[in-house]
């Protein structure tokens, strides 16, 4: 494979300085008390809710009983006979495969034309990036009047002869128009992280490239999409944990029907624990999704990584 | 004249290609704006043609609007949201850039594992820590209150990460210039080095503001009370639920109210928001 020349890479400027002039060697006291805010918020909101969620998980934590026994792994072992717990992850893994390789494709697609000379550039990127400062919960609203069986969507559709499809009523197409609301919603955000990669590439790659007479396509296969790598990985890993963490859209648009077809993982959590009130049977299920995020974002960095070399 | 015209026409191949990019360029953008427009056109729709395919409206009112505000309190709610992440990204910016300042340019034992605690910390999914937190807010008697909205969100991992990667970048001897002079540490950070970090300051304040106001699942957690209901949650509360009474036009309208000062804050603040954006993707 023809691999693009190692070329001195203009150095990003050196940080004016490390910071720290050693005075008089020691620890400045100051230091302690600035960080002393982070120290306390991180004592009270993170490191004891994070102990409390797994001395959680090996109770059976009603919120309204005074009661709370002991239940060794028994919340987990239910969690693994689960079959709703597995419809989730299923409904997880469909709108995995959906939203991932259709975000790449489009947002790729987009910055590398936002990348271009372009008219009227500010109005196109107001408008893919718009979705993505609105609120989620807010927007699946509008959505679900689109994605409605006398919607918008099917109207326009049967003016071409086609449809009714059913969006969100039909089992096996509703967690797939969920997943491309979400491609829509999120892809300013995945946009800009391309956009930043492709402004990183110093022009003259691409300059050797055309004077030794490389296509288009070859600069792109060669220079471009190498050099994307690690923006590629972010935005694999990032759209995986947003699939993970997938709530608003189904809670306000299907409430996770219909027949459980877009039950997610965190809202099956959510109802466990606000519909049923088991929060130590919901505090398991966040252990074991946070597990998953970080296995699955592991296995993908581990399994994308190239080595990037100019 | 004729010849410019002429060579133009030769040119048509060339002209007829940017010509189908752009078009297609601007399908695509209506593509992406098209809920928006749907959202302002329902909202001015009259009765009889809410549910009609075109987006311009034939007899355009503002009745929903009025119906949407004697329905529920969206004034109290859009106040809400102003005044708890107004505070939130208040004390992000103050308690952040505080800790920023000393993990950047304060020396003490222990810095460097306080920073990769805040690194790990970044990479906790939220999911996580839910129920734990929620237990919390409940045992310190915050459900139904303002504090149970803010206090949590209170420092910012991202906050401190942001600002501590830009005061390393400070030139050290306006620090020891301000130190000559007798000012204090608290005196440099904020005479001094926030003059000098406004565009940090912007992304990481519009950052923490937009994320809270967007938020549904927290405030619907830990708040049932309609007096202490934010904007987001009160409009996608009112559109689930039955208030609305099928009622599309006004539900429209309110979700136009609770996006408007996102879209608003994007727009003025878009440069600096953009390069938060890519900042967030140069990190990982």
């Amino acid at each position: 494979m023809a691999r693009a020349e190692p070329v001195e890479l203009p150095r990003r400027p050196e940080r004016a300085s490390r910071g720290v002039r050693r005075r008089r060697g020691g620890s400045n006291p100051v230091g302690y008390l600035f960080t002393l805010p982070y120290v306390l918020f991180f004592a009270i909101f993170t490191a004891y809710p994070l102990g409390f969620a797994f001395y959680l998980t090996v109770h059976d934590w009603n919120i309204v009983r005074a009661v709370r026994p002991f239940v060794g792994l028994r919340n987990y072992e239910r969690l693994l006979a689960d079959e709703l717990f597995w419809r989730a992850l299923l409904n997880t893994g469909i709108f995995l495969a959906v939203h991932i390789p259709l975000q790449i494709a489009v947002a790729l697609l987009l910055s590398v034309i936002l990348n271009q000379r372009l008219r009227a550039r500010g109005f196109f990127r107001v408008a893919f990036f718009l979705p993505f400062v609105t609120s989620g919960a807010i927007i699946s609203l509008v959505w679900l009047r689109l994605y409605a069986d006398d919607g918008l969507l099917n109207a326009y559709l049967g003016l071409l002869g086609l449809g009714p499809v059913g969006w969100l009523s039909d089992p096996s197409v509703a967690m797939s128009s969920i997943a491309v609301m979400a491609t829509w919603k999120n892809v300013g955000y995945y946009l800009m992280i391309f956009l930043a990669a492709l402004q990183a590439i110093p022009d003259q790659l691409y300059e050797e490239a055309t004077l030794n007479g490389a296509s288009a396509w070859q600069r792109f296969r060669h220079i471009t999409f190498p050099l994307l790598n690690p923006a590629f990985i972010l935005v694999v890993i990032l759209s995986t944990i947003g699939g993970f963490s997938l709530f608003v859209e189904p809670f306000v648009m299907t409430g996770g029907g219909p027949l459980d077809a877009t039950l997610s993982l965190v809202l099956y959590l959510y109802q466990q624990a606000f519909q049923f009130l088991r929060m130590g049977y919901a505090a398991a299920i966040g252990v074991v999704l946070a597990l998953m995020i970080f296995l699955v974002t592991v296995l993908q960095r581990r399994y994308l990584e190239r080595e990037v070399g100019y | 004249m004729h010849e410019a015209l002429s060579r133009r026409l030769e040119d048509w191949p060339a002209l007829a290609r940017r010509a189908l990019f752009y078009g297609l360029l601007l399908a695509a953008a209506l593509t992406f704006l098209f809920p928006f427009l749907y959202m302002v056109s329902t909202s001015v729709k009259g009765p009889r043609e809410l549910y009609s395919m075109n987006l311009i409206p034939r007899e355009p009112t503002l009745d929903h609007y009025r119906a949407l505000f004697t329905q529920i309190p969206i004034g109290r709610a859009l106040f809400n949201s102003a005044l708890v992440y107004g505070l939130q990204t208040a004390s992000v910016l103050v308690l952040s850039s505080i800790v920023g300042y000393a993990l950047a340019r304060l020396r003490f034992f222990g810095r460097e594992f306080v920073f990769n605690v805040i690194l790990l910390t970044m990479m906790i999914p939220g999911q996580l820590l839910l129920i734990p937190l929620y237990l919390l807010i409940v045992r310190f008697g915050w459900t139904d209150s303002y504090q149970g909205l803010i206090v949590p969100g209170m420092v910012s991992a991202f906050g401190i990460f942001m600002f501590r990667q830009h005061f390393l970048t400070i030139p050290q001897e306006l620090i020891d210039a301000a130190r000559v002079d007798g000012a204090s540490d608290l005196t440099i950070l904020f005479r001094i080095i926030w003059p000098l970090s406004i565009p940090v300051l912007i992304t990481v304040g519009v950052f923490t503001f937009m994320g809270g106001w967007n938020d549904f699942l927290w405030p619907a957690i830990v708040n049932r009370d309609i007096a202490f209901q934010t904007l987001t949650q009160m409009v996608t509360l009112y559109g689930i639920g039955g208030q609305a009474g099928g009622q599309l036009g006004a539900i429209m309208a309110s979700t136009l109210v609770a996006v408007m000062p996102m879209i608003v804050l994007y727009l003025v603040f878009q440069r600096y928001y953009l390069q938060g954006v890519a900042s967030t993707g140069v990190k990982g």
